[in-house]
């Protein structure tokens, strides 16, 4: 599926990755969120090998050190939008440790410099556009200051006047918390935007096209 | 955890609700069930009390306790009032209790006794008959209810009571000409003697001269039948009490084989036993078909949970993407099995006592069955407790289940 010969990438930067379907993206992703294991090599996210730890103890890092974002119905549709932020924060006491205040003060922070209406705070998520949907992800990805941000595919179901809002505001917060973004899409009119751009297809040798 | 669990069933509230509506009505019945069963077999033993032995015709145990102390069936056979008056003089006996039946009133059972009926009779923990208005009867006309005849027929001290021939509902023979007056009405017991109109041994015998096979051939005034000679030829059974219980097993021998009539003397206690495992099937089978009912309940627990599972797994892989681990989902969908069925039981309970409380008085005033409304005895709480187990171990398919998606889906949700 995937045979990666070599491919690092440095804290704090920005990554966009161009994966159409069969390049092998979703089983790249899981890797590096600790889904899935490599059959061989080497797998170092944050300076930890994630091939050699337990399943328990790569849930435990995703929880801990990761933020991740879905193309869409990124929420539970059972809770509130502040508490769809702070869901990211039931697994992980290290995040939770790491919040400046209390935890709906900060998921009201990140979803002011997020911009989205506080009428819309207290909503439950069906109200809300996909759009903001996607900036509530976006803040549940990011409180607790989790290291690395993976984004897979949030624009696809934006318009183009959001997908580039959408971006500013996650640039700006990643930038922040200096947070690592690593963002998969098929939309090469994003490229310009990230300080580095590999291509799926050309990176994975087992890649079908 | 807790809380997402909480709010995740919320927001499924109407499957959720529906689930433990029917896993609480299991629950009801299925405690109500246990719980009328217990009583039932308590006030059956109540039945009586006191009694060392019954003596009646040659027949079963069963046939004779059921129609001396239940009023159920028909005698198959009299004895003689000499054979009584024998026995009765037995050096060991302390006390007896002459027993006529045959005849009704408005579908109640009379019963001929006499005054030793009052004063030996007993039920319960050996709790002895007693007034609720009146007196025992003393004269040959005079009539003493129990508590539900009174109740059902709306009588009156110094009312006239017409005693008719036989022991059907309606007869049409009636012993008109020699009304009975009552003078007594007893205490509520719980026991078939609240349904039994008692009545003297002489006036039984007085109503019935100039009777024969049946039918009326003269028709006598009170004064008439008084001056006859009212001493019954026979009666249908009689109880004894013993001076000493060692020596009931003895009598019981003598009278099984007495020469001059064939009898039977039966323990009293031994034949409710087996009478109530006689009855003990019915008993089981309830008891199993509300058992059944709750395993139907949790199996709608079950479908409902798996059946929602397919349509969470997008939830699913974002909890999985926060972090959750394959366990925690196992633990997730664990514990919504174990509120559910939790939630499930405590409505049922609610559900039940609530309406114990309405129902109680309504019950014992129309079977004569005391449920209390109190805590939950030993019975009810082992079939809880078992409940809550089977939900818990029943909860543990879907929450497998979520652990096998979590495992094989990891966060892909494109499906």
């Amino acid at each position: 599926m995937l045979q990666i010969p070599h491919f690092e990438l440095a804290a704090g930067e920005r990554l966009f990755i161009k994966g159409p379907s069969g390049s092998g993206k979703s089983t790249l992703l899981g890797l590096l969120a600790g889904i899935q294991q490599a059959d061989s090599g080497q797998l170092r996210v944050l300076d930890r090998d994630l091939s050699r730890l337990s399943g328990r103890a790569r849930d435990r890092f995703r929880a801990d050190h990761l933020g991740y974002i879905f193309q869409q119905f990124n929420l539970l549709p059972f809770l509130s939008v502040t508490e769809n932020i702070t869901s990211a924060l039931i697994f992980s006491r290290h995040k939770r440790r790491r919040l400046p205040a209390s935890a709906s003060a900060e998921a009201e922070r990140l979803l002011e410099e997020l911009q989205l209406p506080p009428a819309l705070w207290s909503q439950p998520v069906h109200k809300l556009s996909i759009g903001q949907q996607q900036r509530v992800a976006a803040a549940r990805a990011l409180i607790g200051r989790p290291e690395l941000v993976i984004a897979d595919e949030p624009t696809s179901a934006l318009d183009d006047d959001n997908r580039a809002a959408f971006i500013k505001l996650l640039f700006r917060e990643c930038s922040r918390q200096h947070s690592t973004l690593v963002f998969v899409s098929h939309d090469a009119a994003l490229e310009p935007l990230f300080s580095r751009v590999v291509s799926l297809s050309e990176l994975n040798e087992q890649a079908i096209c | 955890m807790l809380i997402l669990a909480l709010k995740s069933l919320w927001a499924r509230r109407l499957t959720a609700g529906l689930t433990l509506a029917s896993i609480a009505i299991s629950v009801m019945l299925l405690v109500g069930v246990e719980k009328v069963r217990v009583e039932m077999k308590e006030s059956f033993a109540r039945t009586l009390s006191g009694t060392d032995l019954i003596v009646g015709a040659r027949t079963g145990q069963i046939n004779l306790l059921l129609y001396s102390v239940f009023r159920l069936g028909n005698p198959t056979n009299n004895i003689s009032w000499n054979s009584y008056q024998r026995i009765s003089q037995h050096k060991g006996v302390a006390w007896t209790i002459p027993i006529a039946l045959g005849d009704s009133h408005q579908g109640f059972r009379v019963l001929g006794t006499n005054q030793d009926y009052f004063r030996h009779y007993a039920y319960g923990r050996n709790q002895p008959l007693q007034l609720a208005e009146g007196r025992p009867f003393n004269d040959t006309f005079e009539a003493v209810i129990g508590a539900e005849v009174a109740q059902k027929l709306g009588y009156r001290l110094g009312d006239p009571l017409i005693i008719a021939h036989g022991a059907g509902n309606t007869s049409f023979s009636l012993h008109d000409d020699l009304p009975f007056t009552l003078v007594g009405i007893l205490a509520p017991t719980g026991t078939p003697v609240d349904k039994t109109v008692h009545v003297r041994l002489d006036g039984l015998e007085a109503i019935h001269l100039g009777w024969q096979s049946g039918r009326k051939t003269l028709t006598l005034s009170p004064e008439q039948a008084r001056a006859a000679d009212l001493t019954p030829a026979s009666i249908t059974a009689f109880m004894v009490g013993m001076n000493n219980k060692v020596q009931v097993f003895g009598l019981q021998r003598a009278i099984n084989g007495y020469r001059a009539e064939p009898l039977s003397a039966i323990l009293p206690g031994s034949a409710l036993h087996e009478l109530w495992s006689l009855l003990g099937i019915a008993e089981k089978a309830i008891a199993f078909i509300a058992l059944f009912v709750v395993v139907a309940g949790l199996l709608g627990m079950l479908t409902t949970l798996l059946a929602g599972l397919s349509a969470r797994r997008r939830e699913l892989a974002i909890l999985r993407a926060l972090g959750a681990g394959p366990r925690h989902l196992f633990g997730l969908l664990a514990l919504e099995a174990a509120l559910l069925t939790t939630l499930g039981v405590l409505l049922g309970l609610a559900l039940l006592y609530g309406s114990l409380q309405l129902l109680a008085p309504l019950v014992q005033a129309q079977y004569g069955l005391l449920l209390y409304p109190g805590l939950p005895e030993a019975g009810e709480w082992r079939l809880v407790g078992l409940t809550l187990l089977a939900g818990m171990i029943i909860g543990l398919l879907p929450a497998a289940r979520a652990y096998y998606y979590s495992v094989n889906d990891g966060m892909s949700i494109n499906q």
